[in-house]
């Protein structure tokens, strides 16, 4: 296991109402910090999948996962060590352009293959996706040109392939 | 009962619950439960009236604390519902084994701030093993079968059904449903997978550690009394020839009486078990969870103790001290894992030589007995002389509620407890008015056994009103009350840690008049003041069995829990009894 601050979990909850809101009870009445989430149907009608980092200095690994295998409607729960998966986060972010720098932002835009979604002759909102650390770094480049309006959706996570 | 047969919800509810076995519930009824109190008129499980649903959990409780079978209650919606949240997280701490039933507003109000409404699941998440909101009628034998399991297997705790008035009321058409006999092969629960079996290599290092510690304690818990393992605890304790200590939650699971019992460690714990645990070389600990109650301040806990830790929940290994050697597995399964590999090391013959352990250990219970002094004529009763009255003229085999306070500490310290489900405490939540209900329902549950709740003053007025109860339905409890006009626990630690000043503290010293309060709700009672007054008084109440009967004691309030492990310091830092002060 890497020492890495923070881990992903992804869990596979019954698809039933108030699971999420069990999940997130547990983590703030056991002081377990989550970093970020993702919640989302699976394949299978009957699961959800949510996927959460959590701060391992807030909590050993071990005793989230095993209060979480305590919640009934928890079905399965896998660890993904950093160093073993492969992670990414979508954000979108509108961004000011007008006449004087866009061609600058599109060059921007280009160069890191983000998606321009909307734009008018003030502002162009694009859609970058790509491992959380590249999300922070793509923002710092695109804070000179003015940042209206940014959401990231939290990272989802699978096990890497093995050779 | 024919499958396929029609009926409404309510109807499948009650019908559910006979098949389940429960053959006694404790609850009150009011509107969004109406629909089910008037199957329950044609059930042939025994429904008693409380008179506060907070009574009905701690009736449940008391029942399964004394069965090791699940607790009923059910209540109606919101201020209900309400009202019954208590009990619920005492039986989660205490892992008791209880199925709780709420009434809902119609499903399609749900949300709409109904009249008693309240978001009975949200409220309860957090405090239940699990809860279910029923949506549909058809589902409720299932979802009744799933609460039961969920509650009696694993590591046992309350499951809370919480039932909307529409799928249980035969007017509603959404009532209807088709009746079946719920079984495993109905359960949609694919996340419970309880482990029993504990991992067989590890049983055997266990077995190994066991076997070479010089200074070993088997440390148990309120586990091993939900795994139905005193008699493998016992059996194992012989043959490797270990000293035991018993937490509160834990009383009874070893005899008392027993060569080998050192009694219960912790805050109030005497000085062998709290001394013995703190030098001790390895605990194994079986079904017991490190509570700071046991542990005090945890850097300083048995500093040279290797850890063998067994339990069925395994977020309990290493969630407060780390482990060696953690064992997920039902205590009794394990245990007998641990004597069958022990056996095969060479049993008792390959233990290491500990006399050196016992002759300490015996050395500490010489010089540091339980003590107190008699009270001088005319000062009120000892609280310790009381109990050990109530000890000396009762079966071993009696039932023993005690409430939270002083008088829980002197029962634990002074009671013998030499069978398993023999105390029915609140040790995990500590809740105050736990005694008399949970009397109610062990007594409800064992009614060949003797049952005494021994209560305080301040819990007494939390919930004596269960009285009425006892004596409408006829539950002949008795209760030793042990009355100091304060709360006694409290101005305990005010006066040790608040330089005596008292704050809150005092009751009243003739505000209630107990005997007359007691009689009004259909109990004998009796007033007790003097030592040569105690035994007649308990020997009358044994003779009682028409009716409740409560004895009021009035002890000396001046008295005060010793041994004492302050909060926040580490167990070599017990407080002894002061006339014991100069043998530290
Ligand atoms: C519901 C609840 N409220 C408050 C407390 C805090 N508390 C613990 S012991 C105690 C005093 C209990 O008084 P009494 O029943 O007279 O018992 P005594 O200690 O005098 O034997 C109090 C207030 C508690 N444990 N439970
Ligand atoms: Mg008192």
């Amino acid at each position: 296991m890497s020492a890495e601050r923070f881990h992903t979990i992804v869990t596979t909850v019954e698809n039933k109402p108030g699971v999420l809101a069990r999940v997130a009870g547990l983590f703030s009445r056991r002081g377990f910090n989550i970093e970020s989430l993702a919640v989302a149907p699976t394949d299978d009608e009957r699961f959800s999948r949510i996927t959460f980092t959590v701060d391992v200095e807030s909590a050993p690994l071990e005793q989230v996962v095993n209060q979480l295998n305590k919640l009934i409607n928890v079905v399965d729960i896998k660890e993904l060590d950093p160093a073993d998966s492969v992670s990414r986060e979508l954000m979108l972010v509108t961004v000011s352009a007008d006449s004087s720098r866009r061609g600058a932002l599109m060059d921007l835009i280009d160069d890191w293959r983000a998606y321009v979604l909307n734009e008018n002759d003030e502002q162009i909102m694009l859609s970058f996706s790509a491992r959380p650390a590249r999300l922070l770094e793509f923002e710092e480049q695109l804070r000179p040109f003015g940042i209206t309006e940014l959401q990231r959706t939290g990272r989802v996570a699978l096990p890497s392939l093995g050779r | 009962m024919s499958d396929n047969q029609q009926m409404s919800g309510g109807e499948a509810l009650v019908k559910s619950l006979e098949h389940e076995g429960v053959d006694v519930m404790f609850g009150l009824p009011g509107g969004a439960i109406l629909p089910v109190y008037d199957p329950i008129i044609d059930s042939s499980i025994r429904h008693i009236l409380v008179r506060h649903e907070q009574g009905a959990g701690h009736m449940a409780e008391g029942y399964a604390h004394a069965t090791g079978r699940p607790g009923v209650c059910m209540v109606t919606s919101g201020p209900a519902a309400a009202n019954v949240v208590t009990p619920l997280p005492d039986a989660f701490l205490e892992s008791v084994p209880m199925v709780c039933i709420t009434g809902q507003v119609p499903y399609a109000a749900i949300g709409t701030d109904a009249f008693q409404e309240c978001d009975t699941t949200g409220i309860t998440m957090a405090v239940t093993k699990h809860n279910f909101l029923v949506s549909d009628a058809q589902d409720i034998p299932r979802i009744i079968h799933e609460a039961f399991h969920i509650a009696t297997t694993g590591r046992p705790g309350p499951v809370l059904v919480d039932i909307p008035k529409d799928i249980v009321d035969p007017v509603n058409p959404r009532s209807a449903m088709s009746w079946y006999e719920a079984t495993d092969a109905d359960m949609e629960l694919p996340g419970y997978r309880p482990v029993m079996e504990g991992d067989r290599e590890l049983i055997r290092r266990a077995a190994e550690l066991i076997r070479d510690a010089e200074r070993p304690v088997l440390y148990v818990g309120g586990g091993v009394l939900k795994a139905r393992a005193a008699d493998a605890l016992r059996e194992l304790a012989e043959m490797v020839q270990i000293p035991v200590v018993t937490t509160l939650m834990a009383r009874g699971a070893f005899p008392d009486s027993h060569e080998l019992c050192l009694g219960m460690p912790g805050m109030h714990g005497n000085y062998t078990a709290v001394t013995a645990m703190q030098q001790s070389d390895l605990l194994i600990s079986l079904g017991a969870r490190f509570d700071d109650r046991v542990t005090g301040k945890l850097d300083g806990f048995a500093p040279d103790a290797k850890i063998i830790h067994v339990d069925i929940d395994p977020a309990e290994l290493g969630k407060v001290r780390q482990t060696l050697v953690g064992i997920q597995g039902d205590c009794r399964v394990v245990i007998e894992g641990i004597i069958a590999a022990m056996r095969e090391l060479g049993g008792a013959d390959a233990q290491v030589d500990r006399t050196a352990w016992r002759s300490t250990v015996s050395g500490w219970q010489e010089r540091f007995p339980l003590v107190y002094e008699q009270s001088a004529p005319g000062e009120k009763l000892k609280p310790q002389y009381v109990i050990e009255e109530l000890r000396d003229h009762n079966p071993s085999d009696t039932i023993v509620a005690s409430g939270v306070g002083q008088h829980q500490m002197y029962t634990s310290q002074w009671w013998r407890f030499d069978h398993p489900y023999t105390f029915v405490n609140s040790g995990g939540l500590g809740t105050m008015g736990f005694s008399i209900p949970a009397a109610i329902g062990a007594k409800v549950g064992m009614p060949d056994r003797r049952v005494w709740a021994v209560d305080g003053d301040g819990c007494f007025q939390m919930t004596a009103q269960e009285l009425v109860t006892a004596s409408v339905e006829n539950i002949p409890i008795k209760v030793a009350l042990l009355n100091n006009s304060y709360l006694g626990m409290v101005r305990q630690w005010q006066e040790m840690f608040y330089d005596e000043r008292y704050s809150e503290v005092y009751l009243q010293d003739r505000i209630p008049d107990y005997v007359k309060w007691a009689e009004a709700m259909g109990c004998e009672a009796i007033r007790v003041e003097s030592p040569e007054e105690v035994a007649p008084a308990i020997d009358k109440a044994n003779e009682i069995n028409d009716r409740p009967v409560v004895v009021e004691f009035r002890t000396d309030a001046r008295e005060n829990v010793f041994p004492m492990v302050p909060s926040g310091k580490t167990n070599s830092e017990l407080v002894v009894d002061p006339s014991q002060q100069d043998r530290l």
